[in-house]
């Protein structure tokens, strides 16, 4: 188990190393200097803030510096926004990405475990199929869609909930849904394919002859079977909830990190995109390794010794 | 039963003899099927399926020749007539600029399936090529091309493109190879499970004795028997990459005007949704169609293609 994980730890090094490289890379491969501006500086302030981003010394140089810095957790500085430092900047704004995200993944969850287990124990019958076509619809619907048509139709026409910002429990209402249609459709599939599978074999039969109640096999048996998939499933979480939040955040003008991130984007603001790439991959990473060892230890059916647990 | 032992002993004349005749039992009653044949008819049943494959149809003719029978184009501003609603004359209204909606939304089909069909054929290219050679050989070949696999896999999707597309001119060309970079990932380990699991069969070991090369059993005999898991994976990347292509044209990334994206036209489309909703509306409503009988004609060709899985 120790060494399994170890393994993966060491890949997810090498490639967040890859990452940070590439990284580092194509954002010195672009032709002209971030800092030059319209406004026409003269030739000594030029060199002092080139001086100040250290961008007097050779690249390689550059890149060590970059490192050394990273690994002390200095993301450098935003060349856009007035000299704040980049790791500020993701502190500031992830807190409410991080509220809105642990949000979603909860309702996720528990909405696509409800549905998936509806489905499941009407199998074939209308709920089955009603959930099932919700749920191809939630998954085709792109978030960038979702978000400004139920801004439209529930905060614009009906005024029920505010059209943007993040500050009372109700203003979560829009954005969590916009976030996690997706996820929901998807866990729902899943937790339905695998709930058939498991109310199909001998134990839930055991169960079913010595006279249990329906719910209470669904309940106490089936379920806990049925979850296993759903814990792979985090890493697809967590891409998804970052790729939406980036949407969402700018449609609902939520100040977190994914609205930093289209900013940074469209300003060129290389620093802080490199900041944000990597603490992004960083998460990524870091989800994707804690779903594989959770897999492991909860279905120990698995084997870890050169088997490979959900890629 | 016991009143029938009661009423006669059991004479011979109770008894007809069965049928023994051997044709008559081996006879084979259903017309032969080939296994693309029932492929067919799996996938003709299932009307979801199908109704995604009209769908799909209907979206691509009009993409085709919506722009060439419109008396519209999507580029030409027309002042005099910006903001329009749906009328006779402009049938999903006009934009800011007084651009025709009904062209824009056609061409923006064209780009989305574009960058959709070619992206999924370039995954499926260079897939095939690695995920067969990787799967062929196994071992030592495996093992290391699986670890430059998995290392380029943990790095972020999105986030590689959105780095690509900052450094690089935005183009439909720049949007396609970002997305093949790392695109091409998972239809690579799809082949290469498939390659697994045929290369020990009969007709590859009789090939190889009778002296074929590696790369005629590969192509000639294994990747034709592994199509079924290859084209369900192809139609289910088409609409992950039109996605995507809406996503980063969302974000400023993508296509630039005048040429129009779904993504784009919902972007500008969010910014007057509140005065002129028509604007958002029906790119929004194409994009989630197309999507949606992608992703059912994919769902619908897995089960046709592997029943199994169908619970």
């Amino acid at each position: 188990m120790i060494r399994y994980v170890l393994k993966k730890f060491m890949f997810m090094l090498m490639s967040l190393f890859f990452l940070i490289t590439a990284t580092f890379v194509l954002m010195n491969a672009v032709p002209g200097s971030p800092l030059q501006s319209e406004k026409a500086t003269s030739e000594q302030i030029q060199k002092n803030l080139e001086a100040y981003y250290g961008l007097d010394k050779p690249l390689i140089v550059q890149y060590g510096v970059y490192l050394k810095n990273l690994v002390q957790g200095d993301l450098g500085i935003s060349m856009k926004k007035k000299f704040q430092a980049v790791d500020k900047i993701i502190g500031d704004s992830f807190k409410y990405s991080l509220k809105l995200g642990l949000v979603s993944i909860v309702t996720s969850v528990v909405v696509g475990c409800i549905l998936g287990i509806i489905s499941a124990m009407y199998h074939r019958k209308f709920l089955d199929n009603f959930s099932m076509i919700l749920a191809v619809i939630g998954l085709s619907i792109p978030s960038l869609v979702i978000a400004p048509v139920l801004q439209y139709l529930l905060a614009v026409k009906i005024e029920a909930f505010e059209v943007a910002g993040l500050n009372r429990p109700m203003d979560y209402v829009l954005p969590t849904i916009a976030l996690s249609a997706a996820s929901i459709a998807f866990i729902a599939r899943l937790i339905r394919s695998t709930m058939i599978e498991v109310l199909n074999s001998d134990f839930i039969k055991t169960a079913k002859s010595k006279g249990l109640a329906g719910h209470l096999i669904v309940w106490r048996h089936a379920l806990r079977n049925s979850m296993l998939p759903v814990v792979t499933f985090l890493g697809f979480l967590m891409a998804n909830v970052i790729t939406g939040s980036v949407v969402i955040e700018k449609i609902f003008a939520i100040p977190g990190l994914g609205k930093f991130f289209v900013e940074s984007v469209s300003n060129r603001d290389y620093p802080l995109i490199m900041g944000i790439t990597i603490f992004y991959a960083v998460i990524l990473m870091i989800s994707r390794l804690l779903a594989d060892i959770a897999y492991v230890l909860v279905d120990p059916r698995i084997r870890i010794s050169g088997g490979k647990a959900g890629k | 039963m016991q009143s029938e032992s009661k009423s006669g002993a059991i004479r011979p004349d109770m008894f007809t003899p069965v049928n023994r005749d051997s044709k008559q039992s081996e006879k084979i009653e259903r017309p032969r099927l080939t296994a693309w044949q029932d492929i067919r008819l799996r996938l003709l049943s299932n009307k979801l399926a199908m109704t995604g494959l009209w769908i799909m149809v209907v979206v691509v003719l009009f993409a085709i020749f919506a722009p060439i029978f419109s008396s519209y184009d999507h580029f030409t501003n027309d002042l005099s007539n910006t903001n329009q609603a749906p009328s006779k004359e402009h049938w999903f209204g006009t934009d800011d600029l007084g651009r025709d909606l009904f062209a824009r939304t056609w061409k923006g089909a064209q780009v989305s399936l574009f960058v959709g069909i070619v992206a999924g054929l370039i995954d499926l290219f260079f897939g095939i090529i690695y995920g067969g050679i990787m799967g062929y050989y196994g071992g030592k070949v495996d093992e290391f091309m699986n670890r430059f696999a998995e290392i380029l896999y943990a790095i972020p999707y999105l986030l590689v493109v959105i780095l690509l597309l900052v450094v690089m001119e935005p183009s439909l060309t720049t949007i396609i190879v970002a997305m093949s970079i790392t695109g091409w990932i998972n239809m690579a380990w799809i082949v290469r499970g498939q390659m697994m699991q045929l290369k020990n069969q009969e007709y590859a070991l009789a090939s190889k004795a009778l002296g074929a090369g590696s790369m005629r059993i590969i192509f000639r005999h294994l990747i034709p028997n592994a199509m079924g898991p290859i084209l369900v994976t192809l139609t289910l990347t088409v609409p992950s990459a039109i996605f995507t292509e809406a996503f980063l044209s969302f974000l400023g990334l993508g296509v630039q005007s005048p040429v129009a994206s779904w993504g784009t036209m919902i972007n500008d489309g969010v910014k007057s949704m509140t005065i002129y909703p028509w604007r958002l509306l029906f790119p929004a409503f194409f994009l989630s169609l197309t999507m949606f009988a992608f992703n059912v004609f994919g769902d619908g060709l897995r089960d046709a293609f592997d029943p199994k899985l169908k619970t």
